[in-house]
């Protein structure tokens, strides 16, 4: 199947078609990793990887769920869940206002994309992040959904697939925020007692909160290539240490060489590369 | 940043001084009856500056409650033992890489228990804040804390983790050796360990450094300590762009025991002297130490598996959303 008609068949299905734009407009875009200027279609049909230099850009969640799955999503779970205010936070601007022209803004209920699908023919429970919302923060909302997607695979005896792509928990819930990391790994202690698969894949960024709780837990660990992952941001550790920072440190590469994740594979092989660790996580399990 | 308190509370300790010198010099006088007046005034001052105290105190702002946590002469996990519990014998190492001062873990008796202990760990003086890396606990301290933890679970003992820290050690080390990743699993092994867990804020409960340590049937919190998902500083640089407004940051956050329990994330708050814990080590410990017994002996009734799932429910509650449209 050509990559557009995927796009096309995931919007179709399940995730609603976003209001804003995900992506850049015009017909000609500037990749953010070595500035050569890039056809659209070009780029749309290379799954927003750049084909001068392999940068990964950024997508939304509707992309990612089209390229990732066969047909978009079967059947969305927990869809309506919706952030509140629940400590009445404010800074420069209030919470609900930020929650409001998030959601105008990228079109989406909150960081988060979550239901069924297919990934090359074997049946999942998929959540993916989206960064255009409060940088993928995770807050109630997200951590539920989480939750309640790992409890799918549960419930259905289904393999459970994340996307993370997050800048750590939602500061504007506090606690509450934190406390979605026990909830969310609570659940893959549950998988893992289950015996059900939990494949997470890491995308640009992936630090703090989200990285330090379900994203670090799969039983296989998949990152794309380049990608920022680490616990604390550079900015804080170049505070706290007062010195600079390794050429590459808190990559992908990194993490590959550090032992932290088990590969590194990039956007337009994913599809399969997923589909195929399913098949062997699966097999004998199934024929019991 | 300046501690708004430590110029009052110097100057209660000037004071508090100079009447301690006066009541030792009052005594030496021969006239009975000047010696009385002496005194009774002496009495009225030492009333009129706890008083003060107290004025001062119960009306802490949540910046400088912050402040008292973070006290250099606040009891820590290591004094909290010694005054609580008894037989202590420590363990140390993650088998993997290296003992981690900057997490305590051992194994004591409190009354007729055994339990496991796992804590971070300050210094007072600057050497030994060094030592410790200010409470800030690299991989091999959750690892370690894991170890311990699990150790406890095989055996059957319950296990006491004391909250003290401003967060995991956010530097190059820490990455290379999978911070993120060390305090996942401790997340989620502690989601399931079949022994009670009772977690006690003492200090600072500063973001994922503390959670992972924090994963607990029962939360209990000292009256001023603080807890949350990121400390006030880091919330003021990321959202107001500078460290300065941690203040306002800080009562953004309702991070204090208080404001938890109104939450509905803490089980108790555990009364500190009017000044803080530093002010009377003893009776802090003493009221923390019966009331961890009071918890341990509600919890000793349950089967471990009714424990784990009352504690996975625990967590699967905690959040607030609505379902709708927005």
């Amino acid at each position: 199947m050509d990559p557009k008609s995927w796009l096309r068949k995931a919007i179709g299905r399940g995730v609603k078609t976003p209001k804003r734009k995900a992506l850049p407009d015009g017909v000609w875009i500037k990749c953010d990793g070595c500035a050569a200027i890039v056809y659209r279609n070009e780029l749309v049909r290379n799954l927003w990887v750049c084909p001068r230099c392999d940068h990964h850009m950024k997508v939304g969640a509707a992309e990612y769920v089209a390229l990732l799955t066969d047909e978009g999503l079967d059947l969305e779970i927990a869809a309506d869940l919706v952030s509140v205010d629940p400590l009445k936070f404010k800074d420069s601007k209030s919470y609900k206002d930020r929650i409001k022209a998030a959601t105008e803004k990228s079109g989406l209920r909150d960081a988060i994309v979550a239901g069924r699908a297919s990934i090359d023919v074997s049946e999942c429970a998929l959540a993916v992040m989206d960064f255009g919302f409060i940088g993928g923060s995770m807050g109630s909302v997200v951590g539920e959904k989480v939750a309640r997607t790992m409890r799918e695979g549960l419930d259905r005896g289904i393999p459970v697939i994340t996307v993370a792509r997050s800048g750590g928990a939602r500061m504007q819930e506090g606690i509450l925020s934190l406390m979605q990391m026990a909830k969310t790994a609570a659940m893959a202690a549950r998988l893992r007692e289950a015996r059900i698969p939990y494949i997470s894949i890491l995308t640009d960024p992936t630090t703090a909160g989200v990285m330090a709780s379900y994203a670090s837990l799969g039983d296989v660990i998949i990152s794309e290539p380049g990608a920022l992952l680490g616990f604390a941001g550079p900015r804080v550790i170049r505070d706290t240490i007062k010195q600079e920072l390794p050429e590459g440190f808190q990559s992908s590469e990194f993490f590959l060489e550090h032992g932290m994740i088990d590969m590194i594979v990039p956007r337009t092989e994913m599809r399969t590369t997923v589909g195929r660790l399913l098949r062997h996580l699966t097999l004998e399990s199934a024929k019991k | 940043m300046n501690n708004p308190l430590s110029d009052f509370d110097r100057n209660v300790q000037n004071l508090q001084a100079r009447i301690d010198a006066l009541r030792s010099a009052t005594g030496t006088t021969d006239e009975p009856d000047e010696s009385k007046a002496v005194s009774d005034a002496l009495e009225q001052l030492a009333t009129r500056t706890t008083q003060l105290q107290n004025r001062r105190y119960a009306n802490l702002t949540t910046w400088e409650r912050v402040q008292v946590a973070r006290h250099p002469e606040r009891p820590h996990t290591l004094d909290y033992i010694d005054l609580i519990l008894s037989d202590w014998i420590e363990l140390h190492g993650d088998r993997r890489f290296a003992d981690d001062p900057a997490m305590v873990c051992g194994l004591a008796r409190l009354g007729e228990r055994s339990v496991a202990v796992v804590g971070q760990q300050k210094g007072r003086d600057t050497k030994k804040r060094i030592m410790r890396n200010y409470g800030m606990p690299h991989p091999e301290g959750y690892r370690k804390a894991l170890r311990i933890m699990e150790l406890a679970g095989r055996f059957g003992l319950p296990i006491l983790a004391f909250v003290d820290t401003p967060g995991a050690f956010p530097g190059i080390a820490s990455e290379e050796r999978g911070i993120a990743e060390a305090i996942a699993v401790n997340l989620r092994e502690m989601s399931v360990l079949a022994v009670p867990i009772l977690a006690i804020v003492i200090g600072e409960g500063g973001s994922g450094g503390a959670l992972g340590i924090g994963v607990a049937d029962r939360l209990l919190m000292l009256e001023n300590a603080w807890y949350c998902v990121i400390s006030p500083e880091g919330c003021a640089s990321i959202l107001w762009r500078t460290p300065e407004m941690a203040p306002a940051a800080a009562e953004a956050l309702k991070l204090t025991a208080p404001q938890l329990e109104e939450l509905g994330l803490v089980d108790e708050i555990i009364p500190e002297p009017v000044a803080g814990a530093h002010t009377d080590w003893k009776s802090t410990a003493a009221a923390l130490g019966a009331r961890i017994e009071a918890h341990l002996d509600e919890l000793s009734s349950l089967l471990s598996n009714e424990l784990i799932q009352r504690r996975i429910e625990r967590f699967n509650r905690i959040g607030e959303w609505r379902e709708g449209s927005h």
